[in-house]
């Protein structure tokens, strides 16, 4: 694909994300236009994990932890807010997008950061199962915490305020998730390209090379991992705010698996794969699980033919058909 | 003589039973190309790693200008101008020749956590890269990717990455492994341009190089430094040849594995 083509074919992707919810309105289908915010916002989590999965070679199966730490974020600062008391006797809760947004971003990080110190000191399936194992910690503390929902999890009276936005508003809600995974995306972008992604995707194709040239492989992974995890809880607070409901559902390690499987879909190490991906899953799940309730076997065939047949997701189909790769 | 840059006393390092090295005493000079030889198994690999700091050894001190680098990082001992080449070559494979020496002039600059600025647009970065793939006789190739191209490219392309880093101690592992005459003198000649920017600790098998490069000589065998002299006197030492020239083969088919 040259880039005269490329760029034409982002202007109509973008308008046709922009003129989406008109579409479905139009075409009578006004649920679409909630399958695709939800689509954004898995978007979100799994271009955050394909930065540690895909370009730094860390592959986090415990990415839930941080989309969950993200909901939770809003759910209970949204909580204290309605009854008034602080958290830990003097956090003041929010309603506030605005606030609560950067508190997900700083709780998540700090979770990234612990977990993430912890669990790069091993590699290989020993991370794959360590980071699964934190993540499994996670689940079960918000599961104990009976003040928060405990098992039931915690249902969010209003959503964040915006500048005035209803963001109940369903169309409104996905401008906002647009607008949210557009800078999402630039921000990957720009970091995959910069000295940084750099030194992060050559530490994926060889430690032992970018030891040798002096680079402290740990600190480096370790950014990337925590820039990942931010990722995953911006997405979860939006998803908090979209469902109203922020659950230990989203926590379960079943989550981690569904965003590593957006990403193989899509395309692993790839800019606009893991959002191809979402988009993917999202979409089968919702018209798989309308002809069965065992939705997930069709999906696991379509998955196992996507492994073995494409080289590298929808996007490296894509890019195939397109003439890229020979 | 002036003060060595590299100084090994006493090394020791063992795996379980095996003492892969045995007391090892090592000095390398400033501007002087020291070479490595021994058979097969002899641990010449191993004392590499140790120096380069990927082993830790058992007892014994390294020191790098006067300053001993025992339990420092690998990361730190290149900054601190200690830089080396793989045998079987450690390449990123999805980069270009120019980028995989990119990188480690970025490295060399300082830290990398630069998150917004596009790499491939430095054009001052890609220049130094650029002149470190000349030295070397690889600047036609910058734009090939390294999955591409062949053994004896590889081989340089391992020398200008340890360059990049600016080395003033070059640890080399086997430069001329798998190269072809035409080439091995290539690199012979490459090496001998780049005495004067930086000292040279040689492990190599093939003679000819190392006669032709070395301005001193230790002879390692099971671990141990059996002699330690110019060309000259290790040509003539008389333990050499029975310890190594002389039962290089049966030594070379015991110990396949180093």
């Amino acid at each position: 694909m040259n880039k005269t083509v490329k760029i034409v074919l982002l202007v109509l992707l973008a308008a046709f994300l922009l003129a989406l919810p008109y579409l479905a309105e139009y075409a009578g289908g006004r649920a679409f236009t909630s399958l695709a915010t939800r689509a954004l916002i898995y978007g979100i989590a799994a271009a955050s994990l394909n930065l540690a999965l895909g370009y730094g070679g860390m592959i986090s199966f415990g990415h839930a932890a941080f989309f969950g730490i993200g909901g939770y974020v809003v759910g209970i600062l949204a909580y204290h807010h309605g009854t008034g008391e602080a958290f830990l006797g003097f956090i003041p809760g929010s309603n506030q997008l605005l606030v609560t947004i950067p508190v997900a971003i700083l709780v998540s990080g700090i979770f990234a950061a612990i977990i993430g110190a912890l669990s790069l000191r091993t590699s290989g399936v020993q991370f794959i199962m360590i980071t699964l194992a934190f993540a499994q910690m996670v689940f079960f503390l918000f599961v104990s915490l009976e003040t928060y929902g405990g098992d039931d999890g915690l249902i969010i009276r209003r959503t964040n305020e915006f500048f005035g936005l209803n963001l109940r508003d369903r169309t409104t809600m996905y401008y906002l998730c647009l607008g949210m995974a557009a800078l999402v995306l630039f921000a990957i972008w720009r970091i995959v390209r910069s000295r940084f992604g750099f030194a992060l995707v050559g530490i994926r194709q060889s430690e032992r090379r970018m030891a040798a040239i002096g680079l402290d492989t740990y600190r480096y992974k370790l950014v990337g991992f925590i820039i990942s995890g931010i990722g995953a809880g911006i997405a979860g607070a939006l998803m908090a705010n979209f469902l109203r409901f922020a659950s230990p559902d989203m926590l379960a390690w079943t989550k981690s698996g569904e965003l590593m499987i957006m990403v193989i879909l899509g395309g692993v190490g790839t800019l606009f794969g893991p959002f191809i991906g979402a988009a993917v899953f999202i979409f089968l799940e919702s018209v798989l699980a309308s002809w069965t309730p065992n939705w997930q076997f069709p999906l696991g065939i379509i998955l196992l033919f996507v492994v073995l047949f494409t080289h590298g997701g929808v996007q490296g189909l894509i890019e195939r058909l397109g003439g890229k790769r020979e | 003589m002036s003060e060595p840059i590299l100084s090994v006393r006493g090394l020791v390092k063992s795996f379980g039973g095996l003492v892969a090295t045995d007391h090892v005493d090592v000095d390398v000079y400033p501007g002087e190309i020291h070479a490595l030889i021994g058979p097969n198994g002899a641990g010449k690999t191993t004392l590499i790693a140790q120096l380069c700091g990927e082993l830790s050894h058992d007892a014994g001190t390294i020191a790098l200008d006067g300053k001993t680098i025992d339990g420092v990082s690998v990361a730190d001992r290149v900054h601190l101008g200690l830089a080396r080449s793989f045998q079987i070559t450690c390449l990123l494979p999805t980069y270009t020749v120019l980028e995989n020496v990119a990188l480690a002039v970025q490295i060399r600059q300082g830290h990398s956590f630069r998150f917004w600025k596009p790499v491939r647009s430095d054009t001052a970065l890609l220049a130094r890269a650029h002149a470190h793939l000349a030295r070397v006789g690889l600047a036609d190739r910058a734009d090939a990717l390294v999955a591409n191209i062949a053994h004896g490219e590889r081989k340089q392309l391992e020398l200008a990455v340890a360059l990049a880093s600016e080395p003033r101690l070059l640890l080399l592992d086997e430069p001329m492994a798998g190269l072809g005459p035409v080439e091995s003198a290539e690199m012979i000649e490459i090496l001998a341009g780049l005495k004067s920017h930086a000292s040279m600790l040689l492990v190599e098998h093939d003679m000819d190089a190392v006669f032709a490069l070395a301005d001193r000589i230790s002879v390692l065998v099971y671990g141990r430094v059996i002699a330690s002299g110019t060309p000259e006197e290790i040509r003539a030492s008389e333990e050499v040849k029975a310890a190594y020239l002389g039962e290089g083969d049966e030594l070379g088919a015991e110990d396949l594995v180093c």
